[in-house]
């Protein structure tokens, strides 16, 4: 002891005056064994300036800790170290500062400048330590110092320490709470950010801090149940819990028009559960439904799907809070999906279903047919802990309805035969609640219930007894036969229980038996002086109730007991036999008492009520800890009522205004224009557009301006209705005079339009000229002349579309060498193309758009097109810039017969999971080849080849073209196969880059956006980079993308970014990228994909395209 | 949240205890020994216990009391799961999760606690995160830590913590490349007294091993899908694609994993691949009773029947068995009531059979109750519910992996 005391004068006294208790305690054994020295040999070890001692010391110091055992007085041994270099000994020292800063805070305050450096490790991990040691100290004195340093966090670069920062909120808050209005802000902040990693821990401190300040959600709302299924589990469970108050005060009842309904038969509904009655309900629901028509918030759709999912987690807590989540939210006819997960939970740990059958039990009350299906889940087995069982029996119980019935009772016998007596005795009583719940098996039951009255076990006999006895009370006018029954049995039964039970049934309802009973008191007062004491009382009770009711034939059999119960050996005895004498037997002294006799003996008493205990606990957050404890813990957030008309669902947008409302114009538009047309220019628009741009940089800018107008498709309505009013009379105009001079007006409203960023014009007459030329491709000589004259390919509409506009639009003004060229090829192709069409009317876009073997590529198109009976999807036409070709066999090795591939980009017919392949073959030697197919691929597991039809001869100098296709399954692995001629093979390899994995889709830019909420977390990549020097503008970043990879581009509102939708061919995951371009040459590239693969590979090929 | 954390053994002893707030004195776990002996048995105390100031959520596994303390509102379950994710790290960490095990490796396991929860709330459960942060012991490595007094803790930070998959570390090697699935199912059936099924129902898990190098991308397809029932994924799973492509596909943690866990509910389907035959009588004159149990094998589809063991729980008067056996030996615990019947093999020609007497406690009444039979057996190689899978698919990694397949059929009861 002295040296400890000497060593506590020596820290100043401290508060913890050394435990004496280190001595005594035989468990702290070796290392603890706690003479005083070795603590001044764990202050040496600390004191070296070895690393592997001061290790040990504080392994030592912490094995103490774990056990409980005061170490304070090692304090400032300790603090030192926390500078040491070694992490181990740095983490042990964290562990135990944060255990004993609280009652050392002086010495605490020596170790915080340390993580104050820590605070700007460049490190992430590091810092988020160091903020995390700092917050978990618990000294007042640093209260600003943390605070400080949390909201330095909370801007933080890392997300990591951002989460850290969240995680400290609470810890401040507990510590100093004046600081809730800073923490607040704080938490508003860190409640905008948008990475899973954050959201859990953020909305954990919300929950801890401000949990009334519910409009902080508004903003976040949408994200936070976008983001959802990646947060980890734990964050979940927080994010679950607190989104269901929220949606509880801001969305409208879903079930209303029922609940209304509910409340005015609720008990009925409750006690017999009549169908006919549901039924009625219903139809009332419906009428009632027409009046009042409930819509769904979509927000509130919103959280209920994107929650549906996690009912699949593999933890316990997440389902249960969905399962929560869903029985307060979701509308009657969706809450049944969480019935099978939560019987899935029932298979997990004793504690875990616990927990489960507790809220099981309270939801069958509301919602019993929710777990019918599952009602053999709930069979007890033997080996299940009592507890579990009378819980299950619970669940049961709740079940039980006409149908169902004799299963359940069959499944209670068994039951009662256990061997574990607390669960029979619940076993009757729920046979009991049975009875009195569902009318017809009531007599069924008693019987059973009086057969149990045999049983050899008291308790059991007790039980039924009681339940009986309950049974009774409800109707006893019908049941004088049990009651008879009973009495019969007196002579049998043994217990004493059970047979005081009987006694006082018989009395209380001697009127419905009035011979029987005097003749029981008979028996009775026989065997008076041999019944146990309890019998006793029973029969003097019997015995008073007979007298007063039936005085005549028992007034001598009363005095008779009365006498015996005089001289009784028991005081209890004797005491009521004389209460009960000077009550009934009127003599003149008693007084007003007896006159009221009958009443105090035979008073009607209340029947008991069987129900079960879970009724109204729903008023509780399921789930919860209040809930299981049915009492409101510290801490409980009230579940909040439905409001009765719904809060403003605006708060929740977070788009910038002029986004909604161009979206809803949009829709609007989508109505009022003919669908397919529509949607199918829609689908086109993306990559036409940049199809043009590429053969006429010119125009480039132009068409730029205009695409960037599309987004904010302007607010003056009237104007764009007047405009397209003139676009109707145009089209007429133009129908009447078909084509021939249908530029000329064109011309002069895009001269007018083209000033102002009329782009909504211009989208309005793309969308009717669609129309038009749809409705002309259905007369075929139509489209011909048309397509003939205008000389645009007509056999891609908004191809011809976008051409003849932008021909009309430029001619006169720029007629480049380009142009013209471009138009010559044009004219080559077109006559092909007319051909085809001749060929084959209804089909068009099988042509392979690489000019420089069309001619010969025609005979293989054809063949394609013989294949294709499908629908003609859209397909777009790349630039055939673009394409590069890719050597399959150099005419060396080939000994003369040269390979190439490309990708044209377009849907393989055959097969829609399919990459086309298109294959050019030479032949370079002198003879011809002959047979030339593919033999024996070589694939990796799921790779399919759609091989191309076998040429049969190629002669010399003669070069040809076909396509196949190979379904890739969505992995750059190479496919391999022979190449066979009719001499030779040649192994042969094509591997596809990532950007040929996919095929471009259409999406607006809303569906965009949601879409890119869906693919958040893990499914995004994003960077930063700096844009090559050739690659500064909208259209170079265009390009460069689409050469990479085969995306359709999405219309945008903002000129900063460039977006691009595709799928992969094979598992149509969508595929995402999006381009923000920063000043100074900068620019973020995002890219989503549900392949993680995918996007990264996409993600290094534009970068690199990008950046060149 | 969490607060506190104690580690309670058997005996009564508080062995460990963790605080992640201020500390509460151990005293408070006084109001648990007092639930502890009113349940009577361990399994019966209460998960959740109120006490004036505090709630203490406990757990019960491998012999030792899980209690936590909490102030206020929490999900219980919410705590309950966690309290099971450290029970299952410690067994990961020593392999078991004995008491024993605790105290020898007690700095490891107050490193882990402090990882696990930041004041009270979870911060790194999952064990890849949590094996980056500290080193799971081993005999080569505790020597050469005692003699060179290096430390069990990466030197390398860990980066799992801010990756996407936060349940893979990253920069992987493996030579060999494997990955491997058990699909274990097991048969929950109760059987009334004639041998016809009351309850049936199969559960599975599938438990993969991967040990791939980087970051492969794997997609596990069934050849019929459509028997699972209810299903529950490792986090790794990607929902969407299962919805709609019944697939899994998924970038695996590193090291044993459960991917899912699934139910199959068909009454019909499930074929019990024993039967039984019975026969349990106790005499009401005489304390003596008669026992006879023959086991047979059924629709096994060819496959060997393999560590059939029959529990069975008797009455509390029995006091003990006399019994012979065709084949493997039985026990009989007088004091848990428990006799345990081990066979091994089931063997097609010759059926096992237990027979004899029981001796029962002399003037007690006779038990009404025939006692449950337990049958627990196992057979290699088949999947009971006819779950196939189809393919094992890898995306993202250039080298070939090596891939199997198990199925093994566990019943209980």
């Amino acid at each position: 002891m002295s040296s400890s005391s000497a060593f506590n004068d020596e820290k100043g006294g401290s508060s913890s005056v050394g435990e004496p208790e280190y001595g005594h305690d035989p468990a702290s054994g070796g290392i603890f064994s706690s003479d005083y020295k070795r603590h001044d040999d764990l202050k040496e070890m600390l004191d070296s300036n070895k690393d592997s001692l001061k290790l040990e010391a504080m392994k030592r110091i912490v094995a103490m800790v774990a056990r409980g055992k005061n170490a304070s007085d090692l304090f400032p041994a300790v603090v030192k170290n926390v500078a040491c270099k070694n992490i181990e000994v740095k983490k042990l020292v964290y562990v135990y500062l944060v255990r004993y800063a609280e009652e050392q805070q002086d010495l605490a305050l020596l170790s915080i400048s340390t993580f104050q450096r820590g605070l700007k490790d460049p490190n992430q991990l590091i810092r988020a330590s160091a903020l995390r040691v700092l917050s978990s100290i618990r000294v007042t004195i640093i209260v600003p110092i943390m605070m400080l340093a949390i909201k330095e966090a909370a801007s933080d670069m890392s997300p990591y320490v951002r989460k850290t920062a969240a995680h400290a909120i609470p810890k401040l808050y507990s510590l100093d709470p004046e600081q809730k209005d800073q923490l607040i802000e704080v938490i508003e902040k860190l409640l905008a950010d948008k990475t899973t990693l954050v959201a859990g821990s953020v909305v954990m401190a919300f929950e801890e801090v401000c949990p009334e300040r519910i409009e902080l959600i508004h903003k976040n709302y949408r994200k936070l149940c976008n983001l959802l299924i990646d947060v980890e589990e734990w964050g979940q469970v927080v994010i679950i819990n607190m989104l269901t108050r929220y949606a509880r005060t801001q969305f409208l009842n879903p079930n209303i028009n029922e609940s209304l309904l509910e409340e005015g038969g609720e008990k009925e509904f409750y006690a017999s559960d009549d169908d006919e009655d549901d039924e009625e309900k219903k139809a009332e629901a419906a009428a009632l439904a027409k009046r009042k028509p409930y819509v769904m918030d979509p927000d509130h759709r919103l959280l209920l799907r994107n929650t549906k999912p996690l009912l699949q987690s593999r933890n316990a807590a997440v389902v249960m809070a969905v399962a929560q989540l869903y029985f307060h939210l979701a509308p009657k006819a969706e809450v049944g999906v969480i019935a099978k997960a939560l019987v899935r939970l029932l298979r997990s740990h004793s504690e875990v279903q616990y927990v489960v059958l507790q809220n099981v039990a309270t939801m069958t009350i509301k919602r019993r047919g929710m777990f019918e299906p599952h009602l053999k889940s709930f069979y007890i087995r033997s080996t299940d802990p009592t507890q579990i069982k009378i819980l299950k029996l619970e669940v049961l119980t709740n079940l039980a309805s006409e149908t169902n019935i004799s299963t359940i009772l069959r499944e209670f016998q068994t039951y009662i035969k256990s061997m574990d007596k607390d669960f029979v005795a619940a076993t009757i009583e729920a046979i009991g609640r049975c009875a009195t719940n569902i009318g017809e098996v009531r007599d069924t039951c008693l019987n059973g219930l009086v057969q149990l009255l045999s049983n050899r076990d008291e308790l059991v006999v007790a039980e039924s007894v009681v339940v009986i006895k309950k049974l009774l009370q409800m109707q006893p006018e019908q049941h004088s036969e049990i009651i008879k029954h009973m009495a019969k049995l007196i002579d049998n039964i043994q217990v004493p229980m059970a047979r005081a039970s009987i006694l006082w049934l018989i009395g209380e309802y001697c009127e419905h038996v009035p011979k029987i009973a005097p003749d029981v008191l008979r028996k009775m007062a026989k065997t008076f002086t041999n019944e146990e004491d309890i019998v006793k009382l029973q029969i003097l009770n019997l015995a008073a109730k007979l007298y007063l009711t039936n005085s005549k034939q028992t007034k001598l059999l009363t005095q008779y007991v009365l006498n015996l119960a005089k001289y009784d050996q028991n005081y209890d005895i004797r005491d009521r036999a004389r209460f009960i004498r000077q009550l009934i037997v009127p003599t003149d002294k008693s007084g007003a008492l007896s006159k009221y006799a009958k009443k105090l003996f035979l008073a009607l008493k209340p029947a008991p009520v069987l129900e079960s205990p879970f009724k109204d606990r729903d008023h509780f957050q399921l789930g919860s800890l209040s809930h299981l404890l049915n009492t409101k813990a510290g801490g409980y957030q009230e579940l909040p009522e439905w409001p009765d008309s719904a809060p403003d669902p605006s708060v929740r947008n977070v788009e910038v205004p002029e986004w909604s409302k161009c979206t809803s114009r949009k829709e609007r538009k989508e109505k009022k224009v003919e669908k397919p047309f529509y949607s199918d220019s829609e689908g086109e628009s993306g990559p036409t557009e940049s199809a043009d741009s590429e053969s006429d940089s010119g125009s480039r800018s132009e068409s730029d301006s205009e695409q960037t107008g599309s987004g904010s498709e302007s607010e003056e309505s009237v104007e764009e209705s007047q405009s397209e009013e003139e676009e109707d009379e145009e089209e007429e105009k133009m129908k009447k005079k078909k084509k021939v001079d249908k530029s000329q007006p064109k011309k002069s409203e895009s001269a007018e339009s083209d000033q102002s960023s009329g782009e909504e014009q211009k989208k309005e007459r793309k969308g009717v000229k669609q129309r038009r030329s749809g409705s002309e491709s259905e007369s075929e000589e139509e489209s011909e002349s048309e397509s003939s004259e205008s000389e645009s390919g007509s056999e891609e509409d908004s191809e011809s579309d976008t051409d003849t506009r932008k021909k009309k639009k430029t001619p006169a003004s720029k007629p480049t060498a380009k142009d013209t060229k471009k138009e010559s090829k044009k004219e080559t192709k077109e006559i092909s193309l007319l051909d085809l069409d001749d060929f084959a009317p209804t089909s068009s876009p099988q042509v392979t758009p690489v000019n420089n073997f069309l001619s010969s590529s025609l005979a293989s198109d054809l063949e394609g097109l013989s294949l294709t009976d499908t629908v003609l999807a859209p397909t777009t036409i790349a630039p055939s810039a673009s394409v590069r070709m890719y050597e399959l066999l150099h005419r060396i090795t080939g000994e003369g017969l040269g390979v190439e591939y490309c990708f044209n980009r377009q849907a393989f017919s055959p097969d829609p999971h399919m990459v086309a392949v298109q294959i050019h073959f030479t032949n370079n030697t002198s003879c011809e080849t002959k047979n030339l197919h593919i033999e024996e691929p070589k694939l990796q597991s799921g790779m399919r080849i759609k091989e191309f039809p076998e040429i049969d001869m190629l002669p010399a100098g003669e070069s040809v073209s076909v396509v196949m296709g190979i379904d890739f399954c969505d992995s750059t692995q190479a496919a391999n196969f022979q190449l066979c001629t009719h001499t030779r093979k040649f192994f042969v390899s094509i591997q596809p880059p990532v950007g040929e994995l996919m095929t471009p889709i259409f999406l607006t830019e809303n569906e965009f956006k949601k879409e890119q909420g869906q693919l958040m977390g893990m499914n995004e990549i994003s960077d930063k980079l700096t844009l090559g020097e050739k690659c500064q503008n909208d259209h170079s970043i265009i390009e460069r993308v689409n050469a990479t990879a085969n995306l359709g581009r999405v219309p945008c509102g903002s000129d900063k970014d460039c977006r691009f939708a595709g799928k992969t061919v094979s598992s149509g995951s969508l595929v995402l990228v999006t381009v923000a371009r920063k000043e100074g040459g900068g620019a973020q590239l995002t890219v989503n994909c549900e392949k993680m693969v995918i996007g990264t590979m996409l993600m290094k090929d534009i970068l690199h395209a990008l950046m060149q | 949240m969490i607060h506190s954390l104690f580690l309670i053994n058997n005996a009564g002893d508080i062995f460990l205890e963790k605080h992640w707030k201020s500390v509460i004195s151990r005293s408070v776990c006084d109001y648990f020994f007092e639930a502890q002996e009113k349940a009577m048995e361990p399994d019966n105390v209460p998960p959740v216990i109120r006490t004036p100031h505090h709630y203490l959520i406990n757990i019960y596994r491998d012999k030792i009391f899980f209690v936590s303390v909490i102030q206020t509102e929490v999900p219980p379950l919410f705590v309950i799961e966690f309290l099971h994710r450290v029970a299952e790290m410690f067994q990961d960490y020593f392999g078991d999760c004995s008491e024993v095990a605790i105290k020898d490796n007690v700095v490891i396991v107050y490193e882990l606690l402090e990882e696990m929860l930041d004041n009270g709330f979870p911060l790194a459960t999952e064990s890849n995160i949590l094996k980056e942060l500290i080193k799971p012991p081993t005999i080569l490595r505790s020597m050469v830590n005692s003699i060179t007094g290096s430390s069990n803790v990466g030197e390398t930070l860990p980066t799992g913590q801010l990756s996407t998959v936060p349940w893979r570390r990253a920069g992987v090697k493996y030579t060999n490349n494997e990955a491997y699935f058990d699909v274990v199912e097991e048969i929950d059936a109760i059987l009334d007294k004639s041998g016809t099924t009351v309850f049936a129902e199969i559960q599975g898990v599938i438990d993969a091993c991967v040990k791939l190098s980087g970051m492969p991308d794997l997609t596990l397809s069934f050849m019929n899908p459509r028997l699972l029932d209810d299903v529950s994924f490792h986090p790794c799973v990607r929902f969407k694609r299962w919805e709609s492509e019944r697939v899994l596909s998924f970038i695996p943690p590193d090291g044993n994993f459960r991917l899912m866990s699934y139910h199959v509910n068909a009454q019909n389907l499930v074929a019990i691949p024993v039967y039984v035959r019975q026969n349990i009588s106790f005499f009401e004159s005489g304390s003596s009773g008669r026992l006879d149990i023959t086991l047979g094998p059924k629709q096994t589809m060819g496959k060997t029947v393999e560590c059939v063991v029959v529990t069975v729980h008797m009455p509390k008067v029995v006091l003990n068995a006399n019994l012979t056996a065709t084949q493997g030996n039985y026990t009989y615990d007088p004091v848990t009531k428990i006799l345990v019947w081990d066979i091994g093999k089931l063997n097609q020609q010759k059926l096992p059979n237990l027979k004899g007497s029981l001796s029962l406690q002399s003037g007690a009444p006779k038990p009404e109750e025939n006692p449950s039979l337990n049958i627990d057996l196992k057979i290699q190689q088949l999947a009971i519910s006819g779950l196939k899978v189809n393919r094992l698919d890898m995306y993202g990694e250039k080298y070939k992996p090596f891939k199997g397949v198990k199925y093994v059929t566990k019943v209980f009861r």
